[in-house]
């Protein structure tokens, strides 16, 4: 029973994560007055490409066709360490945030050198841009999990989202809420979503994540297109871990609760996505500046 | 840590890391302004919301000089201005930011290397203040606008403020009120000094007033 509880999370997560793109998109679309696609689009998309078969270039090699297969096995043993409402991490140990975080480094090391592996000027260009703005949003990231850990004084990810309780909002609120601030911007960069990337935009000379994936097609695309989905689904449970303090120790009413989160989180970025435009590519780095400060002021007013 | 002398200070961290970072001189006025309001209700929170006729008065000419008369009068100097915004500063904002986080950093470990007598309201008052200071003198510093640099000293002063706030809990008036008269007229002759020196020299960079005009 224990084991199955601990496998649930990668289970939920490889279940539930396509459909926050579905919802993003509904919101987007209910917001500009449109049908907009089905909620289940991005299911539909990822099995049409699976079933696909795959091209490949001459040019490239054994590490263009690594590239996608490990980003999707380095997410799922993420979201092994991921608690998530109710239920436990499958594996956990202390310090295991940073683990957490390195491992989506490996993963877009693995992205930049397979779009470096084509050759292609466009791709490094885009592989470039990711590196630039990734260097600034890891520290923000660590930092900002940093304060949380000092807020509640645990450095594993299961404990340390288990102590967020409705007390701790009490005595740290202002911690925590910058902390989430900073988080969220985190989560948008990462996750290449409006004020620093469009992921609506293909071919665009100012597009980050979509360029790396130019290459790539048929399941290997589906397999980017589900880690990427997953790794918003993973981040954005650090997001909801913190906002959503409800541990009553009874499974059936936190993971809802959590999962009701999580759709929220969904729409918030659907919101953001169209009340505001994608910033400048210079005004990126400062945002992300901004993120570190206000995770860095988290862990230090704490 | 979550009372409302907390949730002020850790305002005035957020309100002055902006104004390090902003380059709109127009913004600038208005967080300047924000952070006034905020510092206004200070000595109110720091006494438990205590109403005195006093503590109120002072609350009320605070708001109404740092929130209201201060900005009003930097906004007609700005309408005056040819430029609206703060251009090539001599440290960018990005660098500011970053330096203003380090200032942060050294002044929360300053702070814990000064005994203070009895104990305070919130232990934040006392580093933010000296941080609220260090970046009025950050920005006197690196921006090259007469205004701004006026801004920066607005800043300064509103750590002082908060700091004698802090620490002369029962009589700050006294001796806020000396420094905001000072202040007041500053602003004053700064905003007409200023206004002069843009129709003379037909800018405000203070950076170009060190060479003489032949």
């Amino acid at each position: 029973m224990m084991m199955i509880l601990k496998l649930a999370n990668p289970v939920l997560g490889l279940v539930i994560a396509p459909f926050l793109l579905g919802v993003i998109n509904r919101t987007k679309a209910v917001f500009a007055g449109r049908n907009g696609q089905p909620l289940l689009q991005p299911y539909y998309d990822i099995w049409k490409l699976l079933r696909k078969g795959a091209v490949y270039s001459r040019t490239t090699s054994w590490i263009f066709r690594t590239g996608p297969v490990l980003g999707l096995s380095v997410t799922l043993t993420a979201a092994l360490l991921m608690p998530f409402g109710g239920l436990p991490a499958a594996i956990s140990f202390k310090g295991d945030l940073i683990l957490f975080i390195y491992l989506f480094g490996l993963m877009r090391f693995f992205t930049v050198i397979s779009a470096l592996d084509t050759g292609s000027s466009f791709e490094g260009m885009g592989a470039s841009r990711e590196v630039t703005f990734s260097a600034l949003s890891e520290p923000a990231l660590l930092i900002g999990l940093a304060a949380i850990a000092k807020c509640t004084g645990y450095i594993s990810l299961t404990q340390m989202f288990q102590s967020v309780v409705p007390e701790l909002w009490v005595k740290s609120g202002p911690a925590l809420v910058l902390a989430g601030v900073a988080l969220l911007i985190v989560f948008l960069a990462e996750n290449c979503r409006i004020p620093v990337d469009d992921p609506t935009t293909h071919l665009e000379l100012t597009m980050i994540h979509e360029v790396m994936a130019l290459d790539h097609g048929g399941p290997d695309f589906g397999f980017i297109l589900y880690s990427a989905a997953l790794k918003m689904w993973l981040l954005g449970q650090i997001l909801v871990g913190i906002a959503v303090p409800i541990h009553t120790g009874n499974i059936w009413l936190d993971t809802p609760a959590a999962i009701a989160g999580m759709l929220l989180l969904a729409v918030v970025v659907g919101i953001i996505e169209c009340s505001m435009a994608r910033l400048r590519l210079l005004h990126v780095p400062q945002l992300l500046i901004g993120a570190t400060t206000l995770s860095i002021v988290a862990l230090v007013l704490r | 840590m979550s009372n409302t002398a907390d949730i002020i200070m850790i305002f005035l961290v957020l309100t002055n890391l902006t104004l390090l970072g902003l380059s709109r001189m127009g913004s600038c006025i208005r967080i300047v302004a924000i952070q006034g309001v905020a510092l206004g209700f200070l000595p109110l929170v720091l006494n438990n919301w205590n109403m005195e006729l006093g503590l109120v008065l002072f609350s009320v000419v605070i708001i109404s000089l740092k929130g209201i008369a201060f900005p009003w009068m930097l906004n007609r100097t700005l309408r005056e201005l040819a430029t609206q915004r703060e251009i090539e500063p001599f440290i960018g904002y990005g660098i500011s930011i970053i330096a203003g986080t380090i200032a942060l950093v050294a002044c929360m470990w300053l702070s814990t290397r000064l005994p203070f007598p009895e104990p305070l309201m919130s232990p934040l008052i006392v580093p933010v203040a000296f941080f609220t200071i260090m970046s009025g003198l950050f920005l006197i510093i690196s921006r090259k606008k007469a205004l701004t640099q006026v801004l920066g000293y607005l800043v300064l002063e509103n750590g002082i403020y908060a700091f004698g706030v802090a620490l002369v809990r029962q009589q700050p008036m006294l001796v806020e009120l000396g420094i905001l008269l000072d202040i007041f007229v500053a602003v004053f002759v700064m905003g007409i000094a200023m206004f002069h020196i843009n129709r003379e020299f037909d800018s405000i960079d203070t950076d170009q007033l060190s060479r003489l005009r032949s």
